[in-house]
């Protein structure tokens, strides 16, 4: 079990290191750092003595180094469209997506269980059959589209919630801020979890419906069944108790696409949270925050993947049989 | 052995000529085809689409992007059944006057072509390295699997982010019209390429060990060869699949790009970028700006995706 939960963590920090490499090419040979620094009219002795200043003249594997160095002190140096740290740019905009990802989630869950499991138990009904459907647009329609249709009927047509923004936020601590506690923090909430968690909804939906009509024909079912148990407690007792374990498996590793699909959501509901913030940096070349937003996403995934593989390790005792031999 | 009647000899001459449609026509897929009215309207649309993209210019009423035909004047014009439409514009008028019917099968060319593209480069990648992989083994395998189990990690959309915005920085000075297509197609192929490699490493690691390739090896023909016209050939087959499939991804990442503002300039409007355009008129009650891109990028993806799940069951022999 030591040895699987080393190897995966040895496996975790390479993957780390690639993406860190990825990550340093593109701060270093994608336009010259430099350049983006100094003016037209800066002397070229001023350029040198800058560029040797950031240790450009040293070795590639020394500044590589460096950079992961940094990487690890949360240092990505300073943006070039807002001369600030990088750090604090993403820190200030981290509550934001935070925020928005995690309503999207809950969402995404609660929703999305309650639907497979009604689509599973009445898989005939009308209301089975409009789920399905709904679930098919939701995978097959782009989520910026999706994002423009329910403005268009909730703030243009119906006028009952906001389109732009994050409402009234409260200030908490040092520099948390969160819109949960106003009412137009949590109005302006509504609509881009929705857009965000709207994927994912309908792939927990499709999942809880196939795992729990897979379980509903196994033989413990029949047994619960032929015990005179009440159906209730055979539906959410039993089945839905065992078709949870690999819905949190992927509820879990949605996670990190959450967070990046939040790019497309926060552009369309101008939600000023990190992935707006990348996607200004993508437009102008920013490569300092574009560098430091990989990582991060990379740090997101790698550790969901770690997590969930060494979860099962443990849960799994079949897997733990495996990783002896 | 009598000599075959003129009759069977023209027979067996047409046989030639109209067998293979024939023998289509006959078999499983075909039928199966024609059994799911849902798989012949999603045909039937996307169809439509590739012939109103290949033939814009001629189908278009009007050349949108010719500034010599689109006059200001006839800005925002809603479409003929609403108040103030124009007959000559039946679905309306964009904030420049453009003809929305154009605009859309202009900009439906740009989007296949962008997708069609993207994931023809996507294949044609992951096609060679998984041919390298399985067939080489070894060192080759484990470098091109790691490279795809990091990239498989993170989600298309970010990757293609990724790859536009150092390729922005790379061609800095450049026109977006001349690079903005490369640097798409460029970042969905190397966004999709994992999953045709896995395939096709699969399938190459079992069929390296049949005895066709062993007497190709034992002729002494050299490996790229019996790579691409042995094993090659044996293994391409669940690719048209995932092609498939593909395409309606890589359509909806090109649209997204291109809605986030990173895809294709306004002047070379594919459908994201006409829908971006619409969506800032969303709240001046011009909605017919993004409604029609969006009802055609919508409808095109979902026919593409019926399409893509009805091939996957149709070449499935287990659901047959």
């Amino acid at each position: 079990m030591l040895a699987f939960v080393i190897r995966r963590i040895l496996q975790s920090i390479a993957v780390m290191v690639s993406v860190a490499l990825i990550a340093f090419i593109m701060f270093r040979f994608v336009g010259d750092p430099v350049n983006q620094m100094v003016g037209v009219d800066t002397p070229q002795a001023e350029v040198e003595r800058l560029r040797a200043s950031l240790g450009l003249n040293d070795p590639t594997l020394v500044q590589f180094g460096r950079f992961l160095w940094n990487a690890l002190h949360f240092n990505f140096g300073v943006s070039y469209q807002f001369r600030l740290p990088v750090t604090q740019l993403l820190a200030e905009r981290a509550p934001a997506t935070l925020e928005l990802a995690f309503t999207a989630a809950l969402f995404a869950l609660l929703v999305g269980v309650v639907m497979g499991v009604y689509c599973a138990l009445r898989r005939d009904s009308w209301l089975a059959r409009v789920f399905q459907a709904v679930s098919l647009i939701g995978v097959s329609l782009p989520t910026f589209l999706i994002g423009i249709l329910l403005i268009y009927l909730f703030a243009v047509i119906l006028g009952w919630l906001p389109s732009n923004g994050r409402g009234e936020v409260v200030k908490f601590g040092n520099w948390w801020t969160t819109g949960f506690l106003t009412l137009s923090g949590l109005k302006a909430l509504v609509l881009p979890a929705i857009t965000l968690g709207l994927f994912q909804m309908t792939l927990i939906m499709r999942l809880v419906r196939a795992e729990m009509m897979e379980v509903m024909r196994t033989d413990y079912i029949k047994f619960a069944k032929a015990r005179g148990l009440r159906t209730r407690a055979i539906h959410f007792g039993h089945a839905l108790k065992n078709t949870l374990i690999p819905v949190i498996t992927i509820a879990g590793l949605q996670l990190g696409s959450i967070i990046a699909f939040a790019i497309i959501t926060e552009t369309v509901f101008n939600w000023p949270g990190m992935g707006l913030l990348f996607l200004k940096a993508v437009q102008n070349v920013d490569i300092p925050i574009m560098a430091a937003y990989l990582m991060l996403i990379g740090f997101l995934f790698v550790t969901i993947n770690l997590l969930v593989d060494l979860a099962y390790g443990f849960v799994d005792p079949r897997l733990r049989v495996a990783m002896r031999t | 052995m009598p000599s075959p009647t003129p009759e069977e000899v023209k027979g067996l001459v047409a046989g030639g000529q109209s067998g293979l449609i024939a023998r289509l026509l006959d078999s499983d897929i075909y039928a199966s085809f024609r059994s799911s009215w849902v798989t012949m309207i999603a045909a039937a649309i996307v169809l439509l689409c590739f012939i109103g993209a290949a033939f814009a210019p001629w189908i278009a009423p009007t050349d949108p992007f010719n500034p010599a035909t689109v006059f200001l004047s006839d800005a925002s014009i809603p479409p003929v059944w609403q108040q103030g439409g124009d007959p000559r514009f039946i679905i309306g008028t964009d904030d420049q006057g453009r003809d929305m019917y154009s605009a859309i099968l202009y900009g439906l060319r740009v989007s296949l072509m962008v997708g069609g593209l993207g994931v023809l480069l996507a294949a044609s990648i992951g096609i060679t390295l998984g041919l390298l992989a399985g067939y080489m083994g070894g060192r080759v395998d484990a470098i091109i699997m790691r490279v795809a189990d990091v990239q498989l990690t993170f989600p298309a959309i970010l990757i293609a982010l990724l790859i536009d915005g150092v390729a922005q920085g790379m061609f800095r000075g450049m026109s977006r019209e001349t690079t903005a297509i490369p640097v798409l197609v460029i970042s969905i192929g190397l966004s999709f390429w994992v999953q045709y490699a896995r395939t096709i490493r699969g399938s190459t690691m079992v069929e390296k060990n049949k005895d066709y390739v062993a007497a190709a090896r034992l002729v002494g023909l050299p490996t790229p060869i019996i790579m691409i016209r042995h094993v090659l050939p044996n293994v391409i087959g669940p690719v048209l699949v995932i092609l498939t499939i593909n395409l309606g991804l890589a359509i909806i990442t090109e649209a997204t790009l291109s809605f986030l503002g990173v895809g294709l300039p306004p002047t070379q409007p594919s459908l994201g970028t006409l829908i971006s355009i619409g969506n800032k008129y969303l709240f001046s009650g011009d909605w017919w700006i993004v409604a029609f891109p969006g009802a055609t990028l919508a409808i095109l993806v979902l026919a593409v995706n019926l399409l893509g799940d009805w091939l996957r069951d149709a070449l499935n022999p287990k659901l047959r």
